[in-house]
């Protein structure tokens, strides 16, 4: 049976900036179950990266969480005492970031940078020889469908093509990510054939060893053949949640159906209309729904009350009055 | 689409020297593109694509070739074109956020090709800056903003419009789409699609996006290292893929229906890595991944040439698999 490994409610974070304060994540809630491969599509700026930042608890300076929870297999993440938060990211989760240039240090070998890995890794504290700890480098860099381990543990970075180094970075983040990986646009900064590769070597890996995985995206194509569940985002608020399938076939909230309608089909039908007007300011979001200033369906309540999460089927859910009344 | 080509590109070479040896960036590339023909050039990054189409707009010289537009030679550099000609062929630029001047006003970013091509006597431009945002949809109020304050779908309308002020008939289009989000790709899309038919443009379309090209360009050309692998109509390029790397592309496209998905041609798995642009791979370049590979693949490089499909359509292929006919 698989039990909840991660539930976070009511996530409100803000960004201080020079023009005031940025009200980004409106009261985010999502779930992941053991060995669930979770998604979160939506566009750029919607606040996707921002949630699991506040997650991992790697926000910027001027990021302020102004609210909410994430219990993490009980205990919750954002009130974590630091030593037990560290420990938790040696050993169980990890994140892979979109631009694995700026992820890899440019300065050090990626032999450096990941027997350092290793070396802190430990599941026990129990400290490793230096010949175990190379052991364990080149055995994750297999894992991770890299050739010739040795001569990339002895590559700068930059001696690496763009797909390589996204290798680099999964094998990197196998080494701890024991429960839960999070994968934030791993195949985005790279070409489509190789975006191929790293999205079934990741759907392996992750399958192999039984993770939970977090797989965020703008790309909705990539997203459909890894995840059984999506959220969608939009301006810094989950706007519905339903089973992949589910979301593809039966898309309820008027922001999802925009947005797959959207996407150029490789079938032709030519380009359909797209979303007009463009995403709120932060600074003074519309009080009620935050997609009111572009959605073709307002209604007056849509402008002043911000509709809850309602029920359409079982698991799926969408934020808007079209599905109910609060 | 009329049957005239605008522009005729030939045996076009475009060799970058470097300090680590000769790039070679386009490498023998020929194609044209008709009359109000929207032409889509496919490729992945390092593929030669862009260069293609900074030649084309003289940012360089080709090392060899000829181009052609409406008959005219116009292979020497930018410096040594006609500013008439400079007129007829823009360009709009993937990223608009480095192709708007920042320090410049829309206004100011909008009135400089009205000045420099002298279109408008002195009093005109406020109101011809106006009609030019009208068309790109952009309200009034903002003419005194600047790029930054605008959205990215906003600052690609600016630079539509920019394009557009010349009266072009022909653009070169760098992956206009490629920095937007999904919902405003469409809508700059279909603002090209509404100018195209309005204006009578021809466009040269660059993307890597097999399913965007799919639903607007008439003819597509697949690029691989510098050359350009296989060339079809688009619809019988998507119904009958024939080059292994293009099959390889479309079994990668990620998509969303099922519908899509029963089209791809029988999976080619993507293997392998693009080979660095400086030590290109002998005879076929795409041979070290291709999973049909022969012995002559390695030493021969395979000619484009016409496929026979048995009926009248336009499908060249430079591959070993498919005999000269």
């Amino acid at each position: 049976m698989p039990e909840q490994l991660l539930e976070v409610k009511d996530l409100y974070v803000n960004y201080r900036v020079y023009e005031g304060l940025l009200k980004v994540l409106n009261g985010v809630s999502l779930s992941v179950d053991t060995r669930e491969k979770v998604g979160i599509i939506g566009e750029s700026g919607c606040g996707k990266t921002t949630a699991m930042k506040a997650m991992m608890r790697i926000l910027a300076a001027n990021a302020i969480v102004a609210g909410g929870a994430a219990s993490y297999r009980g205990a919750n993440l954002l009130q974590l005492a630091q030593q037990e938060l560290t420990r938790l990211r040696r050993t169980s989760i990890s994140m892979i970031f979109q631009d694995p240039t700026a992820a890899l240090n440019p300065v050090f070998k990626i032999g450096e940078q990941l027997t350092d890995i290793v070396r802190h890794s430990g599941t026990s504290g129990k400290s490793l020889t230096d010949q175990e700890v190379k052991a364990r480098a080149v055995e994750v860099l297999k894992s991770a469908a890299l050739p010739e381990p040795a001569r990339i543990m002895d590559s700068y970075p930059f001696q690496l093509s763009g797909g390589m180094r996204q290798r680099v970075c999964i094998a990197m983040s196998l080494v701890s990510a024991r429960d839960l990986l999070i994968a934030d646009e791993p195949g985005t900064s790279l070409d489509v054939t190789i975006e191929d590769q790293i999205m079934r070597l990741l759907k392996q890996i992750v399958e192999e060893r039984g993770l939970s995985v977090i797989l965020i995206s703008h790309a909705i194509g990539a997203v459909k053949g890894f995840v059984t569940k999506l959220y969608v985002m939009y301006a810094g608020t989950i706007m519905e949640e339903a089973p992949t399938e589910e979301l593809f076939s039966n898309p309820a909230h008027p922001y999802a159906q925009r947005l797959l309608a959207a996407v150029p089909k490789l079938t032709g039908g030519g380009i359909p209309e797209g979303i007009s007007g463009r995403i709120p300011s932060y600074l003074s979001p519309p009080e009620g729904c935050r997609f009111v200033t572009r959605c073709p369906n307002a209604m007056e309540q849509c402008w002043s009350h911000r509709p809850p999460m309602f029920q359409i089927a079982n698991g799926h859910r969408a934020a808007c009055f079209l599905y109910g009344v609060s | 689409m009329s049957s005239e080509p605008i522009l005729t590109v030939r045996e076009l070479k475009k060799y970058f020297k470097t300090t680590r040896g000769t790039v070679k960036a386009v490498d023998d590339v020929s194609f044209s593109v008709m009359e109000n023909e929207n032409f889509g050039l496919v490729g992945e990054s390092g593929s030669g694509k862009s260069t293609v189409g900074h030649v084309i707009m003289g940012m360089y010289a080709p090392t060899a070739g000829k181009i052609t537009f409406t008959g005219q030679d116009i292979s020497q550099g930018v410096g040594r074109r006609p500013k008439e000609l400079k007129k007829r062929i823009q360009i709009v630029f993937q990223d608009p956020a480095s192709s708007l001047n920042p320090r410049r006003t829309i206004r100011q970013i909008l009135e400089l090709p009205l000045r420099v091509h002298g279109l408008v006597s002195d009093g005109d431009y406020q109101k011809k800056v106006l009609e030019m945002m009208d068309l790109v949809e952009l309200p009034h109020e903002y003419a005194e903003r600047y790029p930054g304050e605008l959205g990215g779908g906003e600052k690609q309308a600016v630079a539509i419009g920019r394009a557009l002020a010349t009266g072009p008939s022909f653009i070169v289009l760098d992956e206009p789409t490629s920095a937007l989000d999904v919902s405003i790709q469409a809508k700059i899309i279909n603002m090209l699609m509404k100018f195209q038919k309005e204006f009578s443009l021809s466009y040269l379309f660059i993307t890597h996006n097999l399913s965007l090209m799919r639903n607007v360009a008439q003819r597509v050309g697949i690029m691989y290292l510098g050359k350009i692998v296989e060339l079809a109509e688009t619809s019988e390029f998507f119904k009958n893929p024939l080059h292994p790397y293009t099959k390889m592309l479309l079994s990668a496209v990620p998509v969303i229906t099922p519908e899509e998905e029963a089209l791809k041609p029988e999976k080619v798995r993507s293997t392998g890595e693009i080979a660095g642009a400086l030590n290109v791979p002998p005879g076929c370049s795409f041979h070290p991944r291709c999973p049909f590979v022969m012995d002559i693949c390695s030493k021969v490089v395979p000619p484009f040439s016409e496929h026979k499909t048995g009926h009248k359509i336009e499908h060249q292929v430079a591959c070993h698999l498919y005999p000269v006919t």
